[in-house]
C-alpha cells in the first residue's frame, strides 16, 4: 500500500532510485527526486504537524519555500530544527518528526485551545502587561513559544563553511528569466554567478507542461544549462538561496547539498557590481472558513506536485480562484485521475479563454467558498452563490485555491528599493531600485512566458554598453493567455463562527485582524505586530497581502496608501550555523598571547581571558590547592619577598614630536609638558563628556619623545581617541604616535626584595633609591639583555617593570625564576594583582570606575589640574560637579563587621539595609593578606565624609554591615612603593 | 555592509573599519561658550535622512581617520577622501 499515491509515470523522480525514510517513527519510502512533503503524499499522509497557536491539524499547503505550515523536525545526523517538508530533500534514512504537538501529532493535548478562542484574542501577549499582570502567563507563554528541538552543538557531522565572492553580475533565481538572462550576459565574457534556492533549475517550468522552441520547455532549460556550464566566467549553483540583500550589493547566499559531504552548508558573501533579481512570484491564498484544513491548498503546489513529482494529492478536487491561473492546470490534473468537481471563481465575468479550458467542468462564477467541513481531511464543502444567495455542499477531499500571485519582491525590497501596487495584477511590483539592481520576470509583474523572454531580452541588453545580446531566435510555442484577476481580499465572515486564516503559520484569524482593526491598530506594522500575521519563518509570503487589503478595505484606500510591512532578511529561514560559518569563539576574536604562555601553562597556571582577549595566568595553585589558598600564597610573596608579574599586555604608545607635551595635556587630566627626560607621571583620561576614560602613566624619553602605558582592556581605544583628537582637532599639530603594544614585553618584579633580585640579575643601570626613584625610568642592561626598566607599581611594594623586545622576554622571565629562586620568588597571576590593588585602593576601570564617577568621587580631585585652562573632560566635570556635588557615589574602603565574611561584588548598599533604593554598592572585596581579615571597596553616597560610619549592604538573605573607612588598607603614605 | 573608500587603502569592507559618528560642530573653546552651548555640543549630533558626512577609522587596515558623505537612507557614499599614499 506504500506510495499508493504515486503515478505510474512522469514527473521529475527517478523511480529506480529508491530512498526509505522515516516520518515520526513509522518506515516509508519515496524516490530520488522527492522533497520530503512529496514522498509523505505519495504515501497518503495527510497531518504533518500542529499549528503554532491553536495546535490544529495542519497539513501540505505549498510545494516550496512559500508553504506555512509543514514543519518538520529532522533528526539524526541531519538534525536541524523547523524544516518545511516541501524543501526538505529527500535522502536515504531521513528521519523527521512532527513539531508543536504531545503527545502525537494524530492526537495532540494541545488542540483543546482552539475551543477557548477568546482566552487567547489578537495582542493577548500585550494585554498581559497591562493587566492583569505578565508574570501570571509568562511561564506558560514561555512553555508554548518555539516550535522545534534546537540540534545539539557542535553538529554530529561535518562543519559550516564561509567564502567570499565577487563577480560582475549576480543573477538570481534560475527559472526562464534568469537562465535567459545569465546566458545573455555571460557571452558577453564578464562574470557571472547564477544561484537557485531549488534543488533544479527551471524554476515555474519544471511544474507546467508549456512547450519552448516545440520542445518540452524543460528540454530548453537542460540546454541552457549545460552551455552556462561550458563558460569559465559562469558559476552556477542550485540549492542556493540569496537570503539578504544588503548595502553596496552584498548579497548572502546560502549554499545547501554542498560538493563536498563535510561541509553541511555554506554561506557565500557575494559582491556583485550588477544583481539581476529574477526571484519568480509566489501564489497567495483564499480567506475562507476552515481554510487550513489537510488537503485544502494553493492551486499551484497541487499542479507541482502532479508535474513535478507525479503524486496525486487528491481523487476529487474543487478548485476555489479570483484569477485566471487555474484553468491553466485543468488538462494536466485530469490527465494524472484526478477528478475535478467544480471551480468556484469570485468573478462576476470570466473570461472566454478560461471558459473555453473548463468546457467539461461546472464553473460556478460570482461564487464564494464558505466552510470547509472535515477535521484532519476534507471530507466537503459549502459553497454559495453571490447571484441568488444559495448554498450548495460538494463533497471532495481536495480543495485547490488561488488569490492571485505576488511577485517575490522581497530582495529588491530588502535593497531599500521601492515598490507600487499594480492594479491589474493586483499586487505590489519594483518601482525604483536604490542599489545597482533590476527585476526582470515574474517577481517583476510580468507572468506570461513570452512577456518575460521579451523583456529579459531588452533589459540585459540595456544592462551595459559592452553587452551584445546575439538574440536566441527562440520561439515559444506556449499557449498565450492574458492573465486577469480581480482581487478578493477575503470573503465575508461576519456571521462565521468557524476560524478562517489570513496567516496560517501564526494562527491569525478574520477575528484576529477585526479585532485590532477595531482596537484601533490601523497601521499595517501596527497590525502585523499586534496580531503577529506575516510574521515567523514564512514571513506572511501566502498570506500578507490579504491582511493589507482588508486593512485597505476597511479603511477604504487603496493599497498603495497602506503599503506593505517591512521585508527584512532572511528571505527564507537561514541555520545559524550558516550564518556563524567557522566564526567561533577564537576564530572570531584570536585570543592574544605573551612569549610567557607556554611557561604559564607548563606550570600549571589557571588561564583565562583578561581584557582585549589576553590570555593571561589568574592563579598558580599547586597540587590539591585551592583557589584561595594560592592567590594567598602569591599575595604573600609580593608584601613580605618578591614576586614576578608579566606585564606585557599593558598598552604602550611612543609619541614623539614638538607638540606631544600639549598634546599630552589635553588628554590626560594633569600636567605632563613639565615632566624632565627620564621622569613620569599617574594620569587620568577623561572623555569630553567627563567620564574617565583610562589611567595610566607617562614618562618623557627626551624633549620630544615620550612614552605613554594604558590598561590593557583600553589600549586600542585610546589609539583610536587620540589619533581622532590629532586628525580633527589638531591637525596642525605635530605628533606622530606608534603603537608598541606587541614591541615592548615586561615583566614586573615587585616586593621588598626586588631591588636585591635586580642586583642579582646584573644590571648596569645604578638602581640606588636616589639614583632611580619611583616614577622614573631607565634604559641599560639586565641580565644582559638590553631594556628599559621602569619604577612604577600597580601593587603598592617596591617595583621594578623591566621592559624587553618580545624575543628577549621568555629569556628575561626564565632568568628571573631562576636568579629569584634564592628569594623564593613566585610567579603572580592576575588574581593576587587584584588582591594588593584593592589593599592599596589603586583604581580598576570597570570595577571603581563605571561611568558615572569622576575624580573627585574617587579621591582623585589632586589630579584635576587647576592651572591648565583646558583639557579634554574639564568643562564638563566641572559643569556637573557645579550642578550637584552633593549626594555622588564615592569611593570608600569597606570593612565588614565580621572579619571572615566576604562581601560579593557587587552587592547593593541600601540605607540601614532597608528595602529601599541603593546608596552604592560594593566595587570589589578580597582576603587581605596584610590585615588578615576580608578588605572591600565600595562607592557609597557621599562616602568621603562619613568614615567611621556603618554600610549595610543588602543580601538576599541577610545583611552584611561594615565599617566605611578611607579606601587604602596597605602602606597608606605609600613608603613603600618609593621605598 | 558598506564598500568604504580609504584614502590609502581604497574600498574596503565595513567590517575593517570602525565607526566614529557624525561631523558635528567643531569643539568650541570650552572656557568661552555658555553651559548649553557645551551640553549641545556634547549632545546634538547630526542625524539627518539622507546625506550626512561622518569619520571613519581604518581600524584594521593603515589607521587613518577620514570623513567620507553618506546617505543614510541609500547608503550611497556620495563623498570619499582624496586618495593619498
Amino acid at each position: 500500500m506504500k506510495n499508493h499515491r504515486r503515478l505510474e509515470s512522469g514527473g521529475r523522480v527517478d523511480r529506480s532510485k529508491r530512498l526509505n525514510f522515516s516520518f515520526n517513527g513509522r518506515q516509508y519510502y519515496g524516490f530520488e527526486g522527492d522533497t520530503l512533503a512529496s514522498a509523505l503524499i505519495a504515501n497518503g499522509v495527510k497531518v504533518i504537524a500542529r499549528s503554532f497557536k491553536y495546535h490544529r491539524p495542519r497539513g501540505i499547503i505549498g510545494s516550496g519555500i512559500e508553504d506555512p505550515a509543514s514543519l518538520v523536525e529532522l533528526l539524526d545526523e541531519n538534525a536541524s530544527g523547523n524544516n518545511l517538508a516541501t524543501t526538505v530533500i529527500l535522502k536515504d534514512g531521513l528521519k523527521a518528526k512532527s513539531i508543536n504537538c504531545w503527545p502525537s501529532v494524530n492526537f495532540d493535548f494541545g488542540s483543546i485551545i482552539q475551543y477557548f478562542p477568546k482566552l487567547v484574542p489578537a495582542g493577548f501577549y500585550y494585554k498581559t502587561f497591562m493587566w492583569p499582570n505578565w508574570h501570571l502567563f509568562e511561564p506558560s507563554i514561555r512553555k508554548a513559544a518555539g516550535l522545534a528541538n534546537a540540534p545539539q552543538v557542535p553538529p554530529k557531522k561535518g562543519h559550516f563553511e564561509s567564502r567570499n565572492a565577487h563577480t560582475d553580475v549576480l543573477v538570481i533565481g534560475s527559472g526562464p528569466a534568469g537562465l535567459a538572462a545569465s546566458l545573455t550576459v555571460a557571452k558577453t565574457g564578464v562574470k557571472v554567478f547564477l544561484v537557485d534556492q531549488n534543488s533544479e533549475p527551471g524554476g515555474n517550468l519544471l511544474s507546467s507542461k508549456l512547450f519552448i522552441n516545440k520542445q518540452p520547455a524543460i528540454a530548453w532549460v537542460d540546454d541552457m544549462v549545460s552551455e552556462l556550464a561550458k563558460m569559465d566566467n559562469v558559476t552556477h549553483m542550485q540549492n542556493s538561496t540569496a537570503w539578504a540583500y544588503r548595502e553596496h550589493n552584498l548579497i548572502i547566499v546560502n549554499e545547501r547539498e554542498v560538493d563536498n559531504s563535510s561541509i553541511i552548508e555554506r554561506s557565500w558573501r557575494v559582491r556583485a557590481k550588477k544583481v539581476v533579481i529574477a526571484t519568480g512570484a509566489i501564489e497567495r491564498a483564499l480567506v475562507f472558513a476552515n481554510n487550513d484544513r489537510p488537503g485544502v491548498m494553493l492551486a499551484s503546489a497541487v499542479q507541482t506536485f502532479v508535474n513535478r513529482y507525479a503524486v496525486k494529492v487528491g481523487d476529487n478536487l474543487v478548485f476555489f480562484t479570483n484569477n485566471d491561473s487555474v484553468y491553466s492546470y485543468i488538462d494536466d490534473l485530469e490527465n494524472a485521475g484526478i477528478n475535478i468537481l467544480a471551480i468556484i471563481d469570485s468573478r462576476k465575468k470570466i473570461p472566454d479563454q478560461c471558459l473555453s479550458r473548463a468546457k467539461k467542468i461546472k464553473v460556478m462564477a460570482n461564487s464564494i467558498l464558505k466552510n470547509v467541513n472535515g477535521y484532519k481531511q476534507v471530507r466537503s464543502i459549502n459553497v454559495q452563490s453571490l447571484d441568488t444567495g444559495k448554498f450548495e455542499t460538494i463533497s471532495c477531499d481536495l480543495v485547490a485555491h488561488s488569490g492571485g500571485w505576488n511577485p517575490a519582491v522581497h530582495l529588491h525590497s530588502q535593497s531599500r528599493g521601492s515598490l507600487k501596487f499594480n492594479e491589474k495584477i493586483a499586487a505590489f511590483v519594483p518601482n525604483k531600485s536604490i542599489q545597482n539592481s533590476i527585476n526582470i520576470g515574474a517577481c517583476n509583474g510580468t507572468f506570461a512566458l513570452a512577456e518575460i523572454f521579451k523583456e529579459t531580452n531588452q533589459l540585459m541588453s540595456k544592462l551595459s554598453g559592452e553587452v551584445k545580446s546575439e538574440s536566441r531566435e527562440d520561439n515559444f510555442e506556449v499557449d498565450e493567455q492574458h492573465y486577469s484577476i480581480e482581487p478578493l481580499w477575503s470573503t465575508d465572515l461576519s456571521d462565521e463562527k468557524e476560524k478562517a486564516f489570513f496567516d496560517i503559520q501564526n494562527d491569525v484569524t478574520y477575528d484576529d485582524i477585526q479585532l485590532a482593526l477595531l482596537e484601533g491598530y490601523s497601521n499595517v506594522e501596527h497590525v502585523k505586530r499586534y496580531t503577529t500575521g506575516g510574521m515567523g519563518f514564512d514571513q506572511g509570503k501566502t498570506g500578507n497581502i490579504n491582511i493589507i487589503g482588508a486593512i485597505a478595505e476597511q479603511q477604504g484606500v487603496g493599497l498603495d496608501s497602506v503599503g506593505t510591512t517591512t521585508f527584512r532578511s532572511p528571505f527564507t529561514p537561514v541555520s545559524f550555523g550558516s550564518i556563524n560559518g567557522v566564526r567561533q569563539g577564537s576564530v572570531v576574536l584570536p585570543f592574544r598571547h605573551t612569549p610567557v604562555t607556554k611557561w604559564n601553562l607548563e606550570k600549571g597556571a589557571f588561564m583565562y581571558e583578561a581584557g582585549a582577549r589576553w590570555r593571561r595566568p589568574g592563579y598558580f595553585p599547586k597540587k590539591e590547592e585551592g583557589f584561595q589558598e594560592a592567590v594567598n600564597r602569591e599575595c604573600e610573596t609580593v608584601r613580605y619577598g618578591v614576586g614576578v608579574y608579566d606585564g606585557s599586555p599593558l598598552g604602550k604608545f611612543e609619541l614623539k614630536g614638538k607638540d606631544v607635551g600639549v598634546f599630552l595635556d589635553l588628554i590626560y587630566t594633569n600636567i605632563m609638558s613639565s615632566l624632565k627626560p627620564g621622569a613620569g607621571r599617574y594620569g587620568l583620561m577623561l572623555s569630553d563628556d567627563g567620564l574617565i576614560f583610562d589611567d595610566g602613566v607617562a614618562f618623557r624619553i627626551d624633549e620630544n619623545r615620550w612614552f605613554i602605558s594604558t590598561s590593557s582592556g583600553h589600549s586600542d581605544a585610546i589609539n583610536q581617541h587620540m589619533k581622532k583628537v590629532l586628525t580633527f582637532d589638531r591637525p596642525d599639530w605635530d605628533v606622530k604616535i606608534t603603537n608598541t603594544t606587541n614591541q615592548w614585553n615586561n615583566a614586573t618584579i615587585c616586593g621588598p626584595l626586588a631591588r636585591q633580585l635586580l642586583e642579582k640579575l646584573s644590571t648596569n643601570i645604578d638602581i640606588d633609591n636616589e639614583a632611580f626613584p619611583f616614577m622614573t625610568f631607565r634604559e641599560g642592561m639586565v641580565a644582559e639583555i638590553p631594556a628599559r626598566v621602569i619604577r612604577v607599581s600597580f601593587t603598592g611594594e617596591l617595583s621594578f617593570e623591566i621592559n624587553v623586545a618580545p624575543r628577549n622576554m621568555l629569556k628575561l622571565w626564565e632568568k628571573i625564576i631562576e636568579v629569584g629562586n634564592e628569594f623564593k620568588i613566585l610567579p603572580v597571576g592576575s588574581e593576587a594583582s587584584h588582591v594588593l590593588r584593592v589593599e592599596k585602593g589603586f583604581l580598576s576601570l570597570g570595577h571603581e570606575v563605571d561611568g558615572t564617577v569622576d575624580a573627585y568621587d574617587l579621591g582623585m580631585g589632586w589630579l584635576m589640574s587647576k592651572k591648565k585652562i583646558d583639557y579634554i573632560g574639564k568643562r564638563s566635570v566641572n559643569l556637573r560637579r557645579g550642578e550637584k556635588s552633593k549626594g555622588r557615589r564615592e569611593l570608600v574602603g569597606l570593612l565588614p563587621h565580621n572579619p571572615n565574611e566576604a562581601i560579593p561584588e557587587g552587592a547593593p548598599i541600601t540605607p540601614k539595609g532597608k528595602k529601599v533604593g541603593t546608596e552604592g554598592f560594593t566595587t570589589a572585596c578580597v582576603w587581605s593578606v596584610v590585615n588578615k581579615r576580608w578588605v572591600g571597596l565600595g562607592l557609597i553616597e557621599d562616602g568621603h565624609s562619613r568614615h567611621g560610619e556603618e554600610a549595610c549592604i543588602r543580601m538576599k538573605d541577610r545583611i552584611i554591615r561594615a565599617e566605611i573607612t578611607k579606601p587604602i588598607f596597605h602602606d597608606p603614605d605609600g613608603k613603600l612603593l618609593r621605598s | 555592509m558598506l564598500l568604504i573608500n580609504c584614502p590609502f587603502c581604497k574600498e574596503r569592507n565595513e567590517t575593517e573599519f570602525v565607526y566614529g559618528g557624525p561631523v558635528g560642530v567643531d569643539r568650541p573653546d570650552p572656557n568661552a561658550v555658555a553651559d548649553q552651548e557645551w551640553v549641545d555640543f556634547l549632545t546634538l549630533v547630526p542625524n539627518p535622512t539622507g546625506p550626512v558626512f561622518e569619520k571613519w577609522w581604518h581600524a584594521r587596515g593603515c589607521g587613518e581617520w577620514f570623513v567620507i558623505c553618506r546617505d543614510t537612507v541609500t547608503h550611497e557614499i556620495l563623498e570619499s577622501p582624496d586618495e593619498k599614499s
